[in-house]
């Protein structure tokens, strides 16, 4: 209680909770994610003052059906970040809210439980709370608050994704997507999709029959998405890249094939992900990725400023007045939002 | 607070595999709007007061049918303690003998709940805890 009015008031204060968070209070960390999910009053602040300190993470999405092992991979990695290089990790694991009822079960725990006792691991179930893109409204404050507190590697883990839940994609620095086999022929028609986010495709349940039809699937899209190896789709953009830095600079798709529940694959992905990170740093992708989600954090940020003004310049009535008549069609929604910005329909 | 969701962290201790009780629980928690974390089966009250203080939960709710409660819920009540999280309210489901009721909850155990219990009671008492 003492500690929880403490971060409180060093919020309201701008200063104070900033230290104990460097130096590792795994309390006050939990605190205060829970008043930046809840934009809090004071939350904000609390981001203004950290960010500074944010930047030095490499960010880590996993995504994929449903299924296909996210949550035991994710056990995997983190084991494999503690033991190899002794990188400090932390998790965002998020599964879906109930869009009737606003409540979550968050079960990714379950898979988990290996990295308990390990002080250098840090994981935090998050619900998605009515956010569709796979990752919640907060993902992305969440995890500066975690690069701000020091945490070397951060995997965010998404709901189990179907086809259009890429918003990991533009958080993350590396996307991993995970495919298993006996998805059938399901995974033809999600490919196209998958290809366009994943800078690692990982087949995971690796020992089941089918991982080799499951790989060879994967490797003949993968060629077909690079044929020229000139102009490619990266993160939904079409990029070209000129002739002479082509070799260089082009990123295709690793595939590594894991079977999480044993370890199997573990190192190989780590490499592949330390491969990726060094593209990302040599191409100036990463500078590029960071640019283009700070802006859209930015844009989102300006976007919810300029509608709060706009409607407390707005007086009530007039809005309830133009909303009734788009209700009797008397007015389309184009001519009403025409209307509220300029006050004539034209 | 303006999104403020109760979150909950429900947790087996010990050894019996029986889990049912607890994932109906799970289950009723979030169709009264909260978030639950489940963590399954087999839970140390390390782990189990580790996740309650990563996941920063306003309730622990132990399904506990082994026996073992009074060596566990002391246990996990002083590590939460410890952790510095006073303020969690810790609730038991399971086989709970009645002699063993009084002693539990003068060391801190908030609500104990038997074969039969309602989930509309586990709601309204989780709810009624946590007011500030």
């Amino acid at each position: 209680m003492a500690l929880e009015r403490h971060v409180i008031s060093s919020i309201k204060r701008k200063m104070s909770f900033t230290q104990p968070l460097l130096e590792g209070n795994r309390l006050v960390l939990a605190r205060l994610l829970t008043q930046v999910e809840n934009d809090s009053p004071g939350a904000r602040d609390a981001l203004v003052e950290l960010f500074p300190h944010t930047g030095r993470a490499h960010l880590i999405g996993v995504t994929g059906a449903p299924g296909t092992g996210k949550s035991s991979l994710v056990n995997q990695l983190a084991l494999g970040y503690r033991r190899n290089a002794n990188k400090k990790v932390a998790i965002v694991a998020v599964d879906p809210s109930s869009p009737f009822t606003g409540g979550a079960v968050l079960g990714d725990r379950v898979r988990m439980r290996d990295l308990s006792g390990d002080e250098g691991v840090f994981i935090r179930s998050m619900a998605a709370r009515g956010s569709l893109g796979g990752i919640a409204q907060k993902t992305a404050s969440l995890v500066q608050v975690f690069d701000a507190a020091g945490y070397e590697i951060i995997i965010i883990e998404t709901v189990g994704a179907g086809q259009s839940e890429v918003d990991v994609a533009r958080l993350a620095h590396t996307t991993i997507v995970v495919e298993a086999p006996g998805l059938g022929d399901e995974i033809q028609a999600i490919k196209a999709g998958i290809l366009e986010i994943a800078d690692v495709l990982v087949i995971n349940k690796a020992d089941r029959p089918g991982a080799e039809n499951t790989e060879r699937a994967l490797r003949s899209t993968l060629e077909l998405a690079h044929p020229t190896q000139r102009v490619f789709r990266h993160h939904g953009k079409t990029m070209e890249v000129s002739a002479p830095a082509t070799d260089r600079d082009l990123w295709i798709p690793l595939i590594i094939k894991t079977v999480a529940t044993e370890g199997k694959g573990i190192d190989e992905l780590i490499e592949a992900i330390a491969k990726h990170a060094v593209h990302l740093q040599r191409s100036g992708d990463r500078a590029a990725r960071d640019r283009a989600r700070l802006e859209s954090e930015m844009e989102a940020l300006l976007q919810e400023a300029l509608m709060n003004r706009f409607m407390e310049d707005m007086p009530h009535e007039n809005y309830e007045e133009i909303l009734g008549n788009v209700v009797n069609r008397n007015l389309s929604p184009y001519e009403a939002v025409k209307l509220l910005m300029n006050g004539t329909p034209k | 607070m303006t999104d403020k969701k109760i979150r909950v962290l429900v947790a087996k201790p010990g050894l019996d595999g029986h889990d049912r009780g607890a994932k109906v629980v799970a289950r009723a928690l979030r169709d009264a709007g909260m978030e639950v974390i489940y963590t399954g089966l087999r839970q140390t009250p390390e782990m189990i007061a580790e996740a309650a203080l990563q996941e920063d939960v306003d309730v622990v709710g132990l399904s506990i049918l082994s026996g073992a409660h009074m060596a566990l819920a002391p246990r996990i009540l002083e590590l939460l303690k410890k952790n510095g999280q006073d303020q969690v309210k810790v609730f038991i489901g399971g086989i709970i003998p009645d002699e063993d009721m009084p002693r539990l909850k003068e060391m801190g155990i908030t609500g104990i709940y038997g074969p039969g219990a309602s989930t509309d009671e586990i709601i309204r008492d989780v709810r009624e805890a946590i007011q500030p």
